[in-house]
């Protein structure tokens, strides 16, 4: 599952004097397999980038080729392109609506119009992968706390077997534990079933830990692209532009600009330990 | 989609007439209501569309603004012109076709009937247009000030009124994340007969309805940290204060309303 954006512009109320442009000619390619981080201040287009990779929202200008076919292209079927690119929205628990967890989950497959095993098969699969037990599949949505409903909420997605998942700050208004939950969760579902994965934050220490590429967004336009390393290697082109590096690539930068001999580009804490080992070791 | 509804919604300028006091504004739109049912003949309304006129041009708001939120009502609009044209009876027929038969009072009584109601809700929106809620609201509490006499909740019924308004916008948002939130999982609500698209409306109405619950039990909490305890005693930020340009106004309002009344007595 490509998908490709091919000099693509949106603008919110085309036309009128209200305009606004919220993608300025974007071309991108994410390729299948992938675990990419998209990030950028609040404004910078982010969001309405995703919607555009299931159809959600249309370019003003320019196209969108998933699997090499547009999608808005004539005949095509946008619900079969959203079973295939999953998106959970931010604040995903506030879609929530069925009166227990395993009929919410089953709401995607049943638009899916699969067979009734099938739908009870993937809806059980999906809660289990995403760590909600036996025990509570009966209860109403309403009655979990905030970080279980979130993930009864990205089972929903999951059980459409998307072959792209998009997260939108999956970890918004979560505390540390949660976020961790939801991040390894997210890793493990990418690593074992190998979709592609889409997420977007715009916070570094989440990003950094688990993509293999990194989107950097502002102002509608795509500023920055490539591995985490050479991506934060930027520090100060982030900084400009509002967006915290990690702190330890923040430190590691500054000790480098002190003239100590330290690499800039660690980007994990266990990275910058080691080196600064490394590097106490050479000193004395 | 859902937004593009602007009948009603507040639309920034800096006008006399944005700038006017909302009691003035309120005052206003009442007498000129009440002013289209002052005459029987179409002479009528040439004070009454010179004065609306003057006033959308002093208030800036563009001519085409206006039209697009008239959008809303055509169905309405339609409605009286056809039940106008085919049921009234008159002396004067004009066409006829087997059972349909149409009068030339029925066509006057019809467009007689859509001029009045364009003017009613254009001259009505005007004021939403050029008034924000909150001041608005305030208006109408001084305005039905003297019903507190009689133990009338005034205040709160403002209050009411203001956080009703408040929270349209919030509330159309909110409905277009869940419409695209349950889009994403698959939910159609564009293809099937009524019933099947009425049920289609529940997974976007159950979450809407308890967002807004949350939000008003946040809001209501956010009240009470601050001490809200309503109008007693409450003094105000900005509080309402006649100007001259206001006096000037009911001046030109009172004059207009005696032009009325003039011709709906003499012209028939």
């Amino acid at each position: 599952m490509s998908i490709i954006f091919d000099h693509v512009t949106h603008k919110y109320e085309a036309g009128t004097t209200m305009e606004k442009p919220a993608l300025k000619d974007i071309n991108l390619v994410i390729n299948d397999g992938e675990f990419i981080g998209l990030i950028g201040h609040t404004g910078s287009g982010k969001s309405t980038l995703i919607q555009h990779m299931n159809g959600l929202l249309k370019p003003t200008e320019g196209t969108v080729y998933v699997d090499g076919e547009d999608i808005c292209g004539k005949g095509y079927s946008l619900k079969s392109l959203r079973s295939r690119v999953g998106l959970v929205f931010q604040y995903p628990e506030h879609q929530l609506f069925e009166s227990s967890v395993l009929l919410d989950v089953e709401f995607g497959p049943k638009n899916m119009g699969l067979t009734q095993l099938e739908i009870q098969y993937r809806a059980f699969e999906a809660l289990k992968s995403v760590g909600i037990g036996d025990d509570l599949i009966d209860a109403s949505p309403f009655e979990l706390s905030g970080g279980q409903k979130r993930r009864v909420a990205i089972a929903g997605v999951l059980a459409m077997k998307p072959k792209v998942l998009i997260l939108d700050e999956p970890t918004a208004g979560l505390d540390p534990a949660g976020r961790d939950e939801i991040l390894g969760l997210i890793r493990r579902i990418h690593e074992e079933s190998g979709i592609t994965v889409i997420l977007v934050s715009h916070s570094m220490e989440d990003v950094a830990n688990y993509v293999d590429r990194i989107i950097v967004m502002n102002d509608a336009k795509v500023v920055l692209e490539g591995p985490p390393k050479t991506v934060f290697a930027n520090c100060d082109a982030l900084e400009s532009i509002g967006l915290s590096v990690p702190q330890v690539t923040r430190i590691s930068a500054d000790l480098k600009n002190l003239g100590l001999p330290v690499r800039p580009d660690s980007i994990t804490i266990e990275e910058a330990a080691d080196e600064l080992a490394a590097l106490y070791k050479r000193l004395h | 989609m859902i937004r593009d509804i602007t009948i009603g919604q507040y639309y920034p300028e800096n006008s006399i007439i944005h700038r006017l006091d909302p009691r003035v504004k309120l005052a206003g739109t009442l007498v000129f209501l009440v002013s289209l049912f002052l005459f029987k003949s179409f002479w009528g309304y040439i004070p009454a569309v010179i004065f609306l006129f003057t006033c959308i041009h002093l208030s800036k708001v563009p001519f085409k603004h206006i039209v697009k939120g008239l959008k809303a009502v055509v169905v309405l609009l339609s409605f009286t012109l056809l039940a106008n044209i085919f049921f009234t009876k008159g002396t004067d027929l004009v066409f006829s076709w087997k059972f349909i038969k149409i009068y030339r009072e029925g066509l006057e009584m019809a467009g007689f009937m859509a001029i009045r109601l364009t003017l009613l809700i254009t001259g009505s929106s005007l004021m939403t247009y050029t008034t924000t809620p909150t001041k608005l609201t305030d208006g109408l509490e001084r305005a039905f000030a003297p019903l507190k006499l009689f133990k009338a909740p005034v205040h709160e019924v403002a209050t009411m009124m203001s956080i009703a308004l408040r929270f349209i916008p919030v509330l159309l948002e909110e409905t277009d994340k869940i419409m695209k939130a349950q889009q994403a999982r698959g939910a159609d609500f564009e293809e099937g007969g009524l019933i099947k698209r009425a049920k289609a409306m529940i997974p976007i109405l159950i979450p809407l309805f308890i967002s807004a619950f949350r939000r008003a039990g946040d809001l209501a909490m956010a009240m009470e940290v601050r001490c809200y305890h309503g109008g007693e005693g409450r003094t105000k930020m900005k509080p309402l204060k006649y100007k001259l340009r206001d006096l000037i106004a009911y001046l030109i309002l009172a004059a207009y309303l005696a032009v009325v009344i003039f011709i709906g007595k003499k012209l028939h």
